[in-house]
């Protein structure tokens, strides 16, 4: 499908909107922006939450609308979609660049939490150091995306943005 | 009653678990037995109220009387609520706190693997959602009733008596209502005994043999502690109606 010029313009203006709580990276390089879409002369924007109690959704939303009039893309309208439900999947592999790059070891593969699911060691590596050898220390973290890690070579503790 | 009024108090149901339960939890915010516990406490009840904006916005529009997921939870009375009896229980200590996640994770994961698969499109889509992260919470509370019934005497001893106390709660989630007959799954019951059991089996405690289950929350009736949190929930947009920040 072709992008109309006021679609991939809403695209460019909106993967300059970072996210709240790891202001590295964008709401699209996130996977949050779903659809970008003009219809009669009218944008609408999907966007999706990562986890269902986010406390950053709303303040993406109205990130996301005041950049979009900023723009001067208006008419627009956005809406919050639940279906298909947001993955990690869907950070890009930019975004998963970004985030190592700020200290956050990036999703494994999704085999890599079902392994821990079952109660299996899996191997996140430090986004410090690089090395393999470290050790959860609670699946919950900081924010609700995020599970709590140490690394044993460099000892720094760092946090590993987990698989949903 | 219609099957848009079932529908509407199956919606009022399931958010009124994921409410009053994740109120519950986040009592326990500041004040969790270790930092890394108190964080995924914290990070649980905002699984769970998140999941409770979602059927709640959902039954504000089957409900069209133009409402939304605060109303119906800042504006309802006790009888009005919907929620399991297990939801409201008082956290006590650790060990309960653990306990009531525990059976209630148990269930919520089974009932949420089945409505991923709901003919509602709606109940459908929040179950997809809410089950990956009820899978971590399930993991979670499983781990902890692990490590408490085989860890030291102590630990043993309270987790054991925290099951024991709330096991008479644990039938109410399998009794269907009348509203929920169709459609929400049926039959749970053999597959949570199968799945507490083995948890139970690896941590070494007694599985409770009491037959015996109170109800009454999926109809409204409730136990003395629902209309406390109500009245530390809906204290303030109830004294300062449509205050913002
Ligand atoms: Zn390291």
């Amino acid at each position: 499908m072709v992008m109309t010029d006021l679609e991939s313009k809403a695209w460019s203006t909106l993967s300059e909107v970072e996210d709240p709580e790891i202001p590295v990276i964008s709401v699209v390089d996130l996977g949050i922006v779903r659809t970008v879409e003009e219809k009669d002369g009218k944008l609408h924007v999907a966007i999706t939450p990562t986890y269902s109690g986010c406390p950053a959704t709303q303040v993406i939303e109205d990130s996301v609308v005041e950049a979009l009039r900023k723009s001067g893309l208006e008419p627009f309208d956005v809406k919050t979609v639940l279906s298909p439900c947001w993955s990690t999947h869907m950070i890009s592999e930019f975004g998963k660049q970004k985030l190592k790059d700020y200290g956050i070891a990036p999703p494994a593969d999704d085999s890599t939490d079902k392994m821990a699911l079952m109660g299996e060691e899996r191997q996140i590596i430090c986004p410090n150091c690089g090395s393999n050898n470290t050790l959860m220390v609670s699946q919950f973290g900081s924010t609700p995306c995020k599970a709590h890690f140490k690394c044993k070579d460099c000892l720094e503790p760092f946090d590993y943005f987990k698989c949903l | 009653m219609s099957d848009n009024t079932h529908r509407l108090n199956v919606a009022l149901h399931l958010g009124d678990n994921a409410l009053i339960l994740g109120h519950r939890i986040s009592e326990w915010c500041g004040h969790g037995p270790v930092l890394e516990q108190d964080i995924a406490m914290t990070n649980i009840a905002l699984d769970l109220i998140g999941q409770a904006k979602m059927y709640l916005d959902y039954a504000a529009e089957l409900e069209g009387k133009g409402n939304d997921h605060d109303h119906l939870a800042y504006k309802r009375d006790v009888l009005d609520f919907k929620n399991l009896l297990i939801a409201e229980i008082p956290n006590g200590d650790f060990a309960d706190t653990i306990a009531r996640q525990f059976c209630f994770d148990q269930w919520h994961f089974l009932l949420l693997q089945e409505l991923s698969n709901s003919d509602d499109p709606r109940l459908k889509e929040i179950a997809q959602k809410s089950l990956k992260e009820v899978t971590y919470h399930k993991r979670w509370s499983s781990e902890w009733v692990v490590r408490l019934g085989d860890g030291t005497e102590e630990s043993k001893e309270k987790i054991q008596r925290a099951i024991d106390d709330i096991w008479y709660y644990t039938g109410e989630a399998f009794i269907p209502a009348e509203y929920e007959k169709g459609i929400l799954p049926e039959n749970l019951n053999d597959a949570w005994m199968q799945s507490v059991k083995a948890v139970l089996e690896e941590a070494t405690l007694e599985m409770p043999t009491d037959e015996w289950m109170q109800d009454g929350g999926k109809t409204g009736v409730h136990t003395e502690h629902l209309g406390f949190i109500l009245a530390e929930m809906q204290f303030l947009p109830r004294a300062y109606p449509d205050a913002t920040w």
